[in-house]
């Protein structure tokens, strides 16, 4: 067991004790040590002016990752390197590519947000050799700025790789970070908080038996909100983003295995493959920092009526493996809301991993709607999947969020459907069906007759989509190969 | 090593360098991107610095019965928390007329009214020890929106009519008649940085203000009147603001005063920052419109009367409800002759967060009045709406007098319409989309053209005054100094552009420095897109006073007339001979000549008659026009822009570059007001969407790639600083082109029958709901 946090602030190794655990990193780098250059905006993760940049140790690899670090707590920095925009510049005043780059093509306008840009830009830089303008307005989908109105920003985002690389000397971060690596349970007190970060199964497990009452840290997309808008006090938290068993995917011929604390960021790729429309689906849940941070556990166990990974997992019939002390137990995802953010959860029980099976004769169908297709929470979210033979329906799943308290079933819509042809006729009787299945609320994101009318809508989108292909559907695609 | 740079900036020998029309970035540029650049918040807090939170109400419209605090003060940290019994002086921060407290006593009239305040150690423990309070209220009856208003009759300001000719005939006699209404919605500022002020005491009580300000001199006299001492015992700096666009005109006072107030009682700085929730609910917001009108026409499509009521909510007081909506008034017309018009416009009281300035002043709503009457009149006779917005246009020496009689000159409207049409293929496109709209049954794809003009001048006259003060020391480095803030727009670039061209000196040395209200006293707020326009010329003003004194003084030393001497790439050329600039300045100073003096400038020719509207409100207007294409899904509502075209009058840009990101920066926020960004309440007025979870403002992939500007630059033909046309505000309008082609997709659903009703912001549900809504009218029609 240790009791400090120890992370590489730039090339500088920083060890703390005696530190509140639920501390922001943003505060920590305006309020302690000086580096106002991170701004806030938001205190939530959706404006990202105080975005920095991660570098941690995956392997004998170096892996960088845009954060927020208004909502991310400090003692999750523990074993990483911390990078802001203070570090951007050559210690000679050169600015750097990226930083040249938004001057010269007027990428900032009041400035406020360009430290977060600049941090965006600044990862992208280590990790791609060219950006596309499709990928950069993901890359960007987290930086609001309300000056520039984008283009120049990502002109410059493209056009950075044209600036000599400098050649600044850095010190070998990846045996900085060997050197500062935990194998043991970190564990803070400060005052009455008390803060641990196991690094095996067995050790979290047994910590939260023995703590049943403390809040499960994961991604802190949520969690950090506590903090920032409510500012209630934690007394106990178990962060999970150091149990090597809960970050794994294992992939075999019929499932795929994700452990509760993988991000969406790390999720997407394999998910991607196996399911397109939920990649896509991923690609637009909160933004690059925000999927960087957030994982698919942490989307479930919150149990969100809007948690967009939920549609789609239920509509592949995925299960969770679930976890108290040590003992395990397999429950269909249907299973396991028992309504507003209320779960099946025992008392220091939690979700070990998700499985998700992989159906070769199925058809899955994703729909987001929101009021802006990036970084937006859904008004509606539908899944569909569906094993057809020949035009008969032999098995379907339709799977709805924000429609109801939790993501759930449409049954009869389901009902109307399996067994039967899969015809227009069919599917508007089925979509008809949802009007038994929901009465969805009204509030600022949707009027509950819109969520009514889009949820059969996209059922019959669903349905246009099977037995019309050529029929162009997706906005979003036709929109990026429109040539005016 | 120096990185090549990708800049269209260059310097051109035997020219100075950032003289004006050069497209040079923006002058903190290079502090933006390292994080250098400071913002209130980020100077560094001084021992024993407090921090400030407010407690608000949460009842929109009732008696305060009972309000303790003990629970505040018992709070860890908390040094101090004021009410409004502690305020020395008045308890009105009203930047017009009528009465906006501080702090509510009695009576509460929105949710989210501060109440009282609290310094403490920590942001964190002021947060807490805010929300402590024990409050009672008595519940009185709101008025929540402009509907219930209108019904009661309830308003902040007297109604106001502008009238020429006569609409009411004009319209019963014409061929065609059509009548409605449309909700035009809100829209939140969204500055990124929040609202803030951090108040330094000083001896004899005095305080220095670091506020996030438009308006510091505002901010000045309105902490003088609240603490009850002269305005020369509070000085107020701005270096920069992180976003502006009109909520930090009147908006940023109410934090400076309770910042003032705190500093004063603990004698410790006290900090005040907003969170972004708090913010959003403290604040107002752009104005939103309930528009009605009725219009008669000739079978072409020609206007022969119309009469609009225009009907907005204003909030609990007057704020700037009086301007702006005078300028909603102005604009009615947007770039269309009226020759026989009516327009009534009611100043609601709601319940609700006064609302203010936002970027266009009431323009937009007021153009988004005529471009739906265009639009329908097209509509109805199944004509291209361009053809209709054409045949209506301002003419030149004809039909060319807006509805208040000013003249109409020198606007390139039908100029920049028709080369617009051309660059942007709109005839070749309008037919394409027609042919994708048949073959799609699914998305359909829409295009619009609309016009901008829109009047540069503050409307109250007295305003249009600008001020500076130069300095030019003697190793020949200058110290720039004026009234404009800085927001991002980059005023401060471009008037030391024009310091430094006037010298004849490189821009590097032009030291830009804060706005302070003890440099350049008793300024106009930066607003209404003339800042450079004023400070400019009065920058212009004060470093000519100093050359002509330094050629006075070189004609003299070097015995030779002032004629021959002459300022040049960084040289003074005096007869034969040529010194540096730095050279003739330490001799002046040597022979004591006065190297320092202020500038000043007011706006002429302009003058209004608010009683009988008449008059020259404007000194000239500025113009463009876009081409917005779009694409909506019609299952579920989802649109996207594909393509924009622009062409906007900027004069004689003094940066090119900084007039572009105006113009692309202006368009994008008026597509987020007119798409995605939806203000709600609730029936108790509470507004939901007070963060930027809820409340959605445009996001890089909103913004199309394919996204053309050009810059139409004609020499302004006022005397304007160097020819050049003010850009803050009038590009964001040029966004109405994205709202008029997302109704032509809809119309298209119905193959045109029939004009789609579509409100203000367009998102995917009032998009899904107008086709919908048409389809069902289609249906009753057979």
């Amino acid at each position: 067991m240790t009791t400090q946090i120890r992370f590489l602030l730039g090339d500088k190794l920083m060890v703390l004790k005696d530190v509140d655990p639920s501390m922001t990193v943003l505060n920590f780098l305006r309020c302690v040590v000086g580096r106002p250059g991170s701004k806030e905006g938001c205190a939530e993760g959706d404006c990202g002016a105080c975005t920095v940049m991660l570098c941690e140790l995956r392997g004998d690899d170096l892996q960088y990752r845009a954060v927020n670090s208004c909502i991310l707590f400090l003692p999750v920095l523990d074993g990483k390197q911390l990078v802001t925009v203070e570090d951007v510049k050559s210690e000679n005043g050169t600015l750097h590519p990226v930083q040249q780059a938004m001057v010269d093509l007027h990428g900032s306008q009041c400035g406020f947000c360009t430290p977060g840009f600049v941090m965006s830009l600044y990862t992208a830089y280590q990790t791609e050799r060219s950006l596309t303008r499709n990928q950069v307005d993901d890359v960007l989908a987290g930086n609001l700025c309300r000056c520039t109105g984008y283009s120049p920003i990502a002109t410059a985002a493209m056009r950075m790789y044209e600036y000599k690389e400098p050649s600044v000397k850095r010190n070998n971060v990846l045996e900085q970070l060997q050197d500062i690596r935990r194998n043991e349970v970190l564990e803070l007190n400060w005052a009455d908080r008390k803060y641990y970060a196991p690094a095996s199964l067995t050790e979290f497990a047994t910590l939260y038996a023995q703590y049943p009452n403390a809040h499960i840290l994961a991604g802190g997309t949520d969690v950090g909100l506590w903090i920032t808008k409510q500012h209630r006090d934690l007394d106990t938290i178990i962060y999970t983003g150091g149990v090597q068993e809960l970050l794994a995917i294992d992939e075999t011929s019929d499932q795929l295995v994700i452990g509760s604390a993988v991000t969406f960021s790390d999720a997407h790729p394999p998910i991607s493959r196996l399911y397109p429309d939920f990649g896509e689906l991923i690609r637009r849940f909160g933004s690059v920092p925000i999927r960087n941070s957030a994982t698919i556990g942490g989307n479930i166990a919150n149990a969100s009526p809007i948690g967009d990974a939920i549609p789609p997992l239920m509509a592949l019939g995925a299960t969770l493996l679930l976890n108290r002390d040590g003992e395990t137990r397999e429950v269909l995802l249907d299973d396991f809301f028992v309504g507003y953010h209320a779960t099946i959860l025992e008392p220091g029980e939690f979700i070990q991993s998700i499985v998700i099976p992989i159906l070769h004769k199925h058809r899955l169908g994703v729909y987001k709607i929101s009021k802006r297709f990036d970084q937006d929470i859904s008004a509606v979210c539908a899944a569909v999947s569906i094993d057809l033979e020949g035009d008969n329906v032999r098995d379907v799943k339709v799977c709805y969020g924000g429609m109801a308290e939790v993501p759930k079933h449409a049954t009869e819509c389901e009902q109307a459907l399996r067994g039967k042809r899969w015809t227009r006729e069919t599917v508007d009787l089925a979509a008809r069906a949802l009007q038994r299945d929901f009465a969805p609320i009204s509030d600022m994101r949707a009027s509950s007759e819109y969520r009514m009318l889009v949820a059969k809508n996209l059922l019959v989108k669903f349905f246009i989509e099977t037995s019309a292909p050529k029929t162009t559907t997706r906005i979003l695609e036709y929109a990026a190969t429109f040539a005016g | 090593m120096q990185q090549p740079s990708l800049a269209e900036s260059t310097v051109s020998p035997g020219r100075i360098r950032g003289g004006v029309h050069d497209a040079l970035p923006q002058d903190s540029a290079h502090k933006h991107v390292s994080g250098e650049a400071v913002y209130v918040d980020d100077i560094p807090a001084a021992e024993g610095q407090l921090y400030a939170a407010i407690g608000v109400s949460d009842n929109p419209h009732a008696r305060l019965t009972r309000l303790d605090l003990q629970p505040v003060e018992d709070m860890d940290g908390v040094v101090a928390v004021l009410t409004a019994n502690d305020i020395p002086g008045v308890n009105n921060i009203t930047p017009t007329v009528g009465s906006e407290p501080v702090f509510a006593r009695e009576l509460v009239e929105y949710a989210g009214q501060p109440i009282f305040a609290v310094a403490a150690k920590s942001v964190e423990q002021a947060r807490r020890a805010a929300r402590k309070a024990i409050t009672h209220y008595d519940d009185l009856d709101p008025i929540i929106t402009v509907d219930q208003a209108l019904e009661k009759q309830c308003y902040v300001l007297p109604s106001h009519t502008m009238k020429r000719g006569d609409s009411k005939t004009a319209i019963a006699s014409a061929p065609h008649k059509i009548s409605g209404n449309l909700r035009i919605g809100g829209q939140d500022h969204f500055y990124l940085e929040g609202q803030v002020a951090l108040a330094i005491p000083q001896e004899d009580g005095d305080v220095l203000i670091h506020s996030s300000t438009q308006h510091p001199s505002e901010v000045q006299h309105t902490v003088a009147k609240v603490l009850n001492c002269p305005n020369n015992a509070v000085t107020v700096e701005v270096r920069r603001m992180g976003g502006g666009f009109g909520g930090k005109e009147t908006q940023a006072t109410l934090f400076a005063c309770i910042a003032a107030l705190l500093a004063r009682e603990t004698r410790m700085p006290v900090n005040l920052c907003m969170d972004r929730d708090d913010d959003m609910i403290v604040t107002g917001k752009r104005h939103d419109f309930l528009t009605e009108y009725e219009v008669g026409f000739d079978d072409d499509g020609r206007i022969l009367g119309v009469d609009f009521s225009l009907a907005s909510r204003c909030g609990i007081s007057a704020d700037l409800s009086g301007p702006v909506n005078d300028r909603a008034m102005f604009h009615s017309d947007n770039a269309y002759y009226l020759e026989n018009v009516t327009i009534n416009s009611h100043r609601c009281k709601t319940n609700t967060v006064s609302n203010t300035a936002f970027r266009g002043f009431g323009g937009p709503q007021g153009m988004m009045g005529i471009e739906t009457v265009v639009d329908e009149i097209a509509r109805h006779l199944n004509k291209d709406p361009l053809d209709v917005r054409k045949l209506n246009l301002y003419g030149v020496d004809e039909r060319d007098v807006t509805p208040y009689e000013m003249k109409v000159e020198d606007t390139n409207l039908s100029t920049i319409i028709r080369d617009l049409e051309q660059t942007s293929s709109y005839r070749e496109r309008r037919k394409a989309v027609a042919e994708f709209n048949a073959n799609s049954p699914l998305l359909k794809r829409g295009l619009a053209l609309t016009p901008v003009k829109f009047g540069i001048s503050f409307t109250l006259t007295h305003l249009n005054q600008g001020g500076a003060l130069i300095h030019v020391y003697t190793d020949g480095s200058v110290h720039l100094n004026h009234g404009g803030t800085e927001m991002g727009q980059g005023v401060m670039t471009k008037v030391a552009q024009i310091v430094a061209e006037e010298f004849q000196i490189d821009i590097d040395h032009v030291k830009i420095t804060s706005t302070n209200t003890g440099k350049v006293p008793n300024t106009s707020a930066t607003a209404a897109s003339a800042s450079t326009d004023l400070n400019g010329k009065a920058a212009e003003n004060a470093a000519r006073t100093i050359k002509n004194r330094l050629i006075d003084f070189a004609a003299q030393h070097f015995e030779t007339s002032p004629g021959e001497v002459s300022f040049r790439n960084n040289e003074v050329v005096v007869g034969k001979q040529t010194l540096p600039f730095a050279k003739l300045v330490k001799l002046a100073h040597q022979a004591r000549i006065s190297l320092s003096s202020t500038g000043f400038y007011s706006t002429p020719k302009i003058h209004y008659d608010r009683e009988a509207t008449r008059g020259r409100p404007f000194y000239y207007f500025a113009c463009g026009a876009a081409v917005s294409e779009v694409v909506i899904d019609t299952l579920t509502g989802e649109h996207k822009l594909l393509r924009v075209d622009i062409l906007h009058d900027v004069g004689k840009s003094i940066n090119p570059a900084i007039d572009r990101g105006q113009i692309e920066g202006g368009f994008v926020q008026g597509m987020g007001w007119l798409t995605t960004e939806e203000l709600c309440w609730d029936e108790s007025g509470h507004l939901t969407t007070h963060a930027p979870s809820t409340y959605k403002i445009p996001v890089c992939s909103d913004v199309p790639e394919d996204f053309r500007v050009s810059l139409l630059e004609a020499a302004n033909k006022e005397d304007v600083i160097y020819r050049s046309k003010a850009v803050g505000e009038p590009p964001l309008m040029l966004s109405l082109s994205v709202f008029f082609a997302l109704k032509d997709a809809i119309a298209s659903t119905n193959g045109h029958e029939r004009s789609p009703r579509l409100d203000v912001p367009a998102t995917p549900e009032r998009v899904l709901m107008s086709i919908q809504e048409l389809s069902h009218r289609h249906s009753d029609k057979i």
